[in-house]
């Protein structure tokens, strides 16, 4: 029996209702439910959470850094989505 | 800190596949002069993935190899709650060097290899983990000045360049205040009781005072890859004023507690508002990092040991796994 690594996971806390599962950090693990055991005895033993997500890191797709700019680049010019490009007139309420 | 021996380089540097560019090194240090976070799959220069491999690494198995001292008093912790605080101490530690060695892996290193690299003696950790803890008192100093020491160097370190190691130190610096205070609690405790019980506190000060200020590592003046630490901001305060900083307020504690600080030629100079302290004995910091301290083998041996003993646990989990894989399949 070769002494392989265990598999790496990322974990995803949630730390109460109304928040969402925050990336904490990885751990390695031989399985799934050793994952989540293992993310609770490492990440929460001050209570941090009332919810843990553990996902197989080569699970995750990611988008690529060197082409962050070309990727998020549609955005950009589309100005309009943001309320600030409007201009309402003094006297309107409530817009 | 617990990266002290950092300044000694390696001695076989790999040749670099891809030679940087100047372009590429002037954009990379733009984004950390304007506080940018650096992430894991950014572009960065390989001699800076590689010294906070080693960095990270070493704090890692500095948690690891620090659990030992204080686990030596853990079945002997004079009473059920006191036994109880200091298992979660030391599981903390345990938690800690998991951070970082996840920290670590983002930067392309397996946890096998830093594993390997601990087991074989190859890693450094830092020199304290390397002295005995003699008495229950030691245990005190630990908390109190060992843990304080790490707190003083983690701070800034929640401001490092890279993003993952800054989140693990944030993680890290919640959890490592109760150490400190647990630590300065027993010292209290003790220094309030008998004779005898004060005298066990004093002399723990004696033995971990020095080997406390040798975890900030060597002077600045002697400190030769600290500079391009500090542009790259992985280092954001310089070891001497992180080490007059952690004497400046520990010597008021002392104080509280009615210790005397085993430095003769300590005194507050009153121009400066820091006090004056005589200088370190560096041959016994290089001899301990060198492998030649009190506890170095005996360190070494128990965690190699503890590995093999629990080769195991890790076969029967790996097994148990490609079962229940092999089942769903």
């Amino acid at each position: 029996m070769t002494d392989r690594e265990w598999p790496l996971y990322e974990v995803f806390i949630r730390t109460r209702g109304g928040l969402s599962h925050r990336h904490a950090g990885s751990l390695h693990a031989a399985d799934d439910q050793m994952a989540l055991d293992h993310a609770r005895d490492t990440y929460t033993r001050r209570s941090e959470g009332v919810s843990l997500w553990v996902v197989r890191s080569d699970r995750i797709v990611a988008s690529d850094p060197a082409e962050t700019a070309a990727f998020f680049e549609p955005a950009e010019d589309k100005i309009y989505r943001h309320p600030t490009f409007y201009e309402i007139p003094d006297g309107v309420e409530n817009l | 800190m617990y990266t002290q021996g950092l300044d000694q380089q390696e001695k076989s540097e790999p040749q670099q596949k891809n030679p940087e560019t100047a372009e590429q090194l002037e954009a990379f240090q733009a984004r950390i002069d304007l506080e940018e976070k650096i992430e894991a799959k950014d572009w960065m220069p390989e001699a800076y993935r590689k010294t906070l491999i080693r960095q990270i690494s070493q704090h890692a198995h500095s948690e690891i190899i620090g659990m030992q001292p204080e686990g030596n008093w853990l079945t002997r912790a004079p009473s059920l709650k006191r036994k109880a605080i200091l298992l979660a101490k030391i599981q903390d530690e345990a938690g800690h060097g998991l951070y970082l060695y996840s920290a670590a892996e983002t930067l392309g290193v397996s946890r096998d290899q830093m594993v390997a690299d601990l087991l074989s003696g190859k890693a450094k950790y830092s020199s304290i983990f390397n002295y005995p803890t003699l008495t229950w008192a030691d245990v005190g100093a630990i908390g109190w000045l060992v843990d304080g020491a790490a707190i003083m160097n983690q701070i800034p370190l929640c401001r490092c360049s890279y993003g993952p190691y800054a989140r693990a130190m944030i993680r890290v610096c919640k959890e490592e205040s109760f150490h400190q205070r647990q630590g300065f609690e027993i010292m209290l405790t003790l220094c309030r009781g008998s004779d005898e019980q004060k005298a066990m506190a004093q002399d723990a000060l004696n033995r971990f005072w020095w080997p406390s200020l040798m975890m900030f590592g060597p002077n600045d003046s002697e400190s030769k890859h600290s500079a391009q630490s500090m542009a790259w901001k992985i280092k954001r305060f310089s070891n001497d004023e992180l080490r007059q900083k952690f004497i400046d307020v520990t010597v008021q504690q002392a104080e509280f507690l009615g210790l005397k600080v085993p430095d003769e030629g300590l005194a507050f100079d009153e121009k400066s508002g820091h006090y004056r302290f005589s200088e370190i004995d560096w041959q016994e910091f290089f001899d301990v990092l060198a492998g030649n301290g009190p506890c170095n083998r005996q360190r070494m041996a128990k965690r190699r040991k503890a590995h093999e003993d629990g080769a195991w646990v890790r076969e029967a989990a790996r097994a148990y796994a490609d079962k229940k894989a092999a089942k769903a399949a």
